[in-house]
């Protein structure tokens, strides 16, 4: 009935119970603090820093209460990457190139000694950090790093995360494209 | 039967082949002088000696000296009399071949793989003599003496690259055998002093070696 839908409608558009619930924001901050609070990690586990992850991941340390249990082993859906280990020089192009499918926007941690600089491997065999080749958000120290110290990282990471203007990013990008498709 | 047994039936079949026995601390080492025959000896210890298990191949880099590899199989008779027996034999610089045992123990297959990787000695025969560890196409055999710490910078496109490492100084070299800790730490060595170091631990290595085994005087 038309007089009935008309009435429902206008209990939607306006409701004095709910008034004080409703929470003003920029589009920005919203779609940052989504962000900040589901980042999903592409677990890079290369050597004994993986064992730290795996425990940062369980129920001790529960990564869970940060919105970053979701590990992907697929880079297509993962928003965070987190080196944990040694990279050697055999493996630092197939790291490269995980990365390089990882969709944007996407950041990354450098967990331990090893993947920061190299670490003891002062050697013919391991690259001298992961930022030879990726960019690194957050360092962690240690060898290997306790669980708390990732999760140091992965807030640090988030309070790094609002500092991205979506809107505008988003805007651009779309702008590119249709000028892309012009040409 | 005993590894000493063995051996010297092993020394009896080959004869001038073989030379030793030399024992250290229970452990018997024959050394074997023409390589080539290394398939036959190591056949004939498998069928006739009962050592069905290849533990190990090591190779050794006696870096300003000739012959300059030194290749230690490390037999064991796993199923049958239990004993370990360590076969040596050296190959020259110039040749840097011998024959492969892959057919004798398919276990071999990885260890002489492992070898050919770092120390760049070829395996006659073997069925699929790849690197193991690095990748194919690297330059260089990274085991070898005259190889630095730091590495050597590579770049084979889209499969990988290699530079050479900072030192910040060293590298540090520990001293195994020093008197004390301080002996001993990693630190930076300078060729004269590590010399003379080197020449006091080999002196006290002789008094050790002549105090436990005063009778063998094989070593």
């Amino acid at each position: 009935m038309p007089a009935q839908a008309m009435h429902t409608s206008a209990e939607i558009g306006y409701n004095s119970k709910i008034e004080g619930d409703v929470v003003h924001t920029r589009l920005d901050a919203a779609l940052n603090w989504f962000r900040r609070n589901s980042l999903w990690p592409m677990p890079m586990g290369l050597a004994c820093c993986a064992i730290e992850l795996m425990a940062t991941g369980a129920s001790r340390f529960d990564i869970s209460r940060f919105g970053a249990e979701v590990m992907r082993f697929s880079p297509r859906q993962s928003d965070v990457m987190i080196v944990a280990g040694t990279v050697t020089y055999k493996m630092a192009l197939a790291v490269k190139r995980i990365y390089d499918q990882m969709a944007e926007p996407k950041w990354v941690i450098a967990m331990g000694a090893c993947a920061s600089t190299g670490g003891m491997y002062r050697s013919y065999a391991v690259l001298q950090g992961v930022d030879n080749i990726i960019p690194v958000d957050v360092y962690v120290a240690g060898c290997p790093p306790r669980p708390e110290a990732l999760l140091d990282a992965l807030i640090k990471l988030q309070s790094k995360v609002p500092d991205r203007p979506v809107v505008k990013e988003m805007t651009l990008f779309s702008h590119q494209k249709e000028t892309a498709n012009v040409a | 039967m005993t590894v000493a047994e063995i051996a010297q039936k092993l020394k009896a079949h080959f004869g001038e082949l073989i030379s030793g026995p030399a024992e250290f601390r229970g452990e018997i080492t024959l050394k074997l002088t023409d390589s080539e025959k290394i398939l036959q000896v190591c056949g004939f210890a498998k069928k006739e000696l009962g050592f069905t298990m290849l533990l190990d191949i090591s190779s050794l880099d006696n870096y300003g000296e000739d012959p300059r590899w030194t290749l230690v199989y490390e037999l064991y008779g796993c199923t049958t009399h239990q004993q370990h027996l360590r076969l040596k034999t050296n190959v020259s610089e110039e040749k840097s071949e011998l024959p492969t045992v892959s057919g004798v123990w398919p276990t071999a297959d990885w260890h002489e793989r492992e070898i050919y990787d770092m120390m760049g000695v070829r395996f006659r025969g073997h069925p699929d003599l790849r690197r193991i560890l690095m990748w194919d196409g690297y330059p260089y055999f990274p085991l070898r003496k005259d190889f630095p710490l730091a590495g050597k910078p590579s770049e084979l496109a889209e499969v990988a690259f290699t530079k050479a490492a900072p030192q910040q100084g060293g590298p540090f070299v520990t001293l195994p055998g020093g008197k004390d800790t301080i002996a001993r730490e990693p630190r930076v060595r300078t060729p004269e002093v590590d010399a003379v170091q080197t020449n006091a631990r080999l002196e006290r290595r002789r008094d050790v070696i002549g105090a436990h085994a005063p009778e063998s005087g094989s070593r």
